[in-house]
């Protein structure tokens, strides 16, 4: 082919079909020993470099619990957290983390075809295993996103009861939603819709990146906002806590129950001390509400069930089959126009080639969102059954101490107590208040 | 006469404590050995299969990455080498010069050189390809179907869910094995 003339071009613009019908032209003869270039295809990151994140995650987990409890040094997990957002976060570009691990390890679960790295499975185990027995150490200092956030909080303000409690729920149904959605292998919405991995890429949509920005903005005067009221693995590492171990402990010797503490602790999980009622409410009082509760729990479940069985088809709308198979008998009823070689028309193309197989998917993609999203709406009636139940029991507490779940560890409450500053020698012990006489037997019992 | 610091030293919530911490351990560690014949499968990477791609330009637009980790490569044992190559040049081009408005390439990443006569050699610069397929597309219509579309595992992030395999309306994105991470074009004439 020496020179295309333009109205072959057209000729062949004419007659070429949607069907390419390659190798057109014969390859070339070169006379000189012209010698071809060999297409090139870099490798990806070598496989080798996982071991090592999984080693620096393992290592910064261990100096995390180390300053925690052994140096109860605010600067040490500080100084942590910086390196942790540095690595993880702006290295790795936020990608591996451990809270998209959930939905691997989901997807992992119901499709036996999918491959679920080790690197995977230790990030999702790894900080799980360390909250039961030493509290939330990931939180306080390796995870890239609770660094960021913890690093440009410059004014906190106490967020009121009632929000704290409602907007604490949200990463418990997000955990559910990421994990329905990540077992019908249709979405990681954990991923799609995380805040903070776009500014460690310093790259992604507008709207994201935005997200990203209000979070940080919003951080600067709220602690956390991304770990308390949407992270779905700090909802984990919350129930890991309640049952942990080790707990972080402010005093290390008595309460003098300054409140100082209180005032430190920029993310609402300290709790003061429940001094016993002037008139205890009669116990039958309490059982009949909790056996309310518990007869609520399985109709709030069994309701929540129903209502998510409903929801099934809009949710499967997630799925890009599901939702091509839509587009296509909207189109079969109602013909679609969409311009030639847009992203739409090559679809509804792709559709039209064979109707049946895509059809054929969508309906057994709706067959798993039905169940999985009955799942979900079971566990959103659960989980706000748990909250309420959580409500009514009433705590013994005769001292200031943090919130198992809600402490993320970060070491700020520890310079606040006096008593912790005696132990450094910063205060003279006589500077000290007495300690407080036992509480009265009445409140320590329980009803 | 100091008092312990909420509950007397073993008590029934501590008990409970205990029995879910264990329990949840134990729930860990049935997790791992579960999962732990999977880690032994290979470890994939996303990869676009050219015989589905439909050249939509989604790939230019789509990535999460500022410059989209797909680009365009060139089978050059495919190639025919034409002088009127209709994957470089804009349909009924003014002259088969290296002219910007002669170009399908909206950011002039084919370089084009002259090998012998009839022949000409395309390569692509991948700094400056964007992933449009422009190029694709006239290759693969009218030519031999040399230049096609692959995602560079050099700049790939490799994430959990590929945010141009979501949106391609050819199904072309899939998984494959991190020992082979191309799907390349091989010369079948």
């Amino acid at each position: 082919m020496r020179r295309l003339r333009p109205s072959l071009w057209l000729f062949l613009l004419a007659t070429s079909g949607a069907v390419a019908a390659e190798h057109r032209f014969p390859p070339p003869e070169f006379e000189a020993g012209h010698k071809l270039p060999i297409t090139t295809t870099p490798e990806a990151r070598a496989l080798a470099w996982q071991y090592v994140d999984l080693a620096v995650l393992l290592g910064a987990l261990g100096l995390a619990l180390w300053l925690i409890y052994r140096r109860r040094s605010r600067r040490g997990v500080m100084w942590l957290s910086i390196f942790s957002l540095g690595y993880f976060g702006f290295y790795r570009n936020g990608c591996i983390c451990a809270i998209g691990t959930i939905q691997n390890l989901a997807l992992g679960i119901f499709d036996r075809s999918y491959a679920l790295p080790l690197t995977v499975l230790g990030f999702f185990l790894a900080p799980l295993v360390v909250a039961l027995f030493g509290g939330r150490a990931f939180c306080a200092a390796v995870c890239p996103h609770g660094a960021l956030q913890d690093l440009v909080l410059v004014k906190p303000v106490k967020v009121p009861g009632w929000l704290e409690h409602s907007l604490g729920l949200v990463p418990f149904l997000f955990l559910g939603a990421g994990a329905a959605f990540a077992a019908t292998g249709s979405a990681f919405i954990i991923c799609r819709y995380d805040p903070f991995v776009p500014l460690f890429r310093l790259s992604g949509s507008m709207s994201l990146i935005g997200l990203g920005a209000a979070f940080v903005l919003v951080g600067l005067f709220v602690g956390r906002p991304y770990c308390r009221f949407l992270c779905p693995y700090g909802a984990l590492l919350r129930l890991a806590g309640l049952v942990s171990k080790w707990r972080v402990r402010v005093t290390p010797d008595y309460c003098t129950q300054c409140k100082l503490c209180e005032h430190a602790c920029p993310y609402g999980a300290m709790r003061e001390p429940v001094a016993a009622p002037t008139h205890p409410e009669p116990p039958a009082r309490q059982r009949r509400r909790l056996a309310w509760l518990l007869l609520v729990l399985p109709l709030a479940v069994g309701g929540g069930a129903l209502v998510g069985r409903q929801l099934a088809p809009l949710a499967a709308r997630m799925h890009p089959t599901v939702a091509l198979a839509e587009l296509y008998t909207e189109h079969l009823s109602s013909p679609k126009k969409f311009p030639p070689m847009t992203p739409e028309a090559l679809s509804l193309e792709r559709a039209e080639a064979d109707p049946k197989a895509l059809l054929a998917a969508a309906a057994d993609l709706r067959g798993r969102f039905g169940i999985a999203s009955t799942w979900f709406g079971a566990w959103v009636g659960l989980v706000i059954v748990i909250k309420l139940i959580a409500l009514s029991l009433r705590p013994a507490r005769t001292d200031y101490e943090p919130d198992r779940g809600a402490c993320v560890a970060c070491a700020r409450c520890f310079e606040s107590c006096p008593n912790e500053r005696v132990r450094r020698g910063l205060l003279p012990p006589e500077a000290l208040p007495p300690r407080p006489l036992p509480a009265a037997p009445v409140a320590m019992k329980k009803a | 006469m100091n008092p312990g610091p909420t509950t007397p030293a073993f008590s029934r919530r501590q008990f409970l404590r205990d029995g879910l911490r264990l329990s949840a351990v134990a729930g860990a560690a049935g997790l791992a050995g579960a999962m732990a014949g999977r880690t032994q499968a290979q470890t994939t990477v996303w990869q676009i299969d050219p015989a589905k791609c439909v050249r939509c330009g989604n790939c230019a637009t789509k990535c999460v990455l500022e410059q989209s980790a797909v680009k365009c490569v060139h089978a050059f044992d495919i190639c025919g080498y034409c002088q009127l190559c209709t994957g470089y040049f804009e349909p009924e081009p003014n002259e088969l010069t290296t002219a910007a408005e002669n170009q399908q390439c909206p950011t002039a990443a084919i370089k084009r050189t002259f090998v012998e006569d009839p022949y000409y050699e395309y390569e692509i610069d991948e700094n400056l390809c964007i992933g449009c397929a422009k190029c694709v597309e006239g290759c693969t219509r009218f030519g031999n179907g040399s230049l096609y579309l692959q995602i560079r595992h050099d700049r790939c992030l490799n994430c959990n869910e590929c945010a141009i395999a979501r949106t391609c309306p050819g199904d072309a994105f899939r998984r494959v094995p991190v020992t082979h991470p191309y799907l390349l074009k091989t010369d079948t004439h």
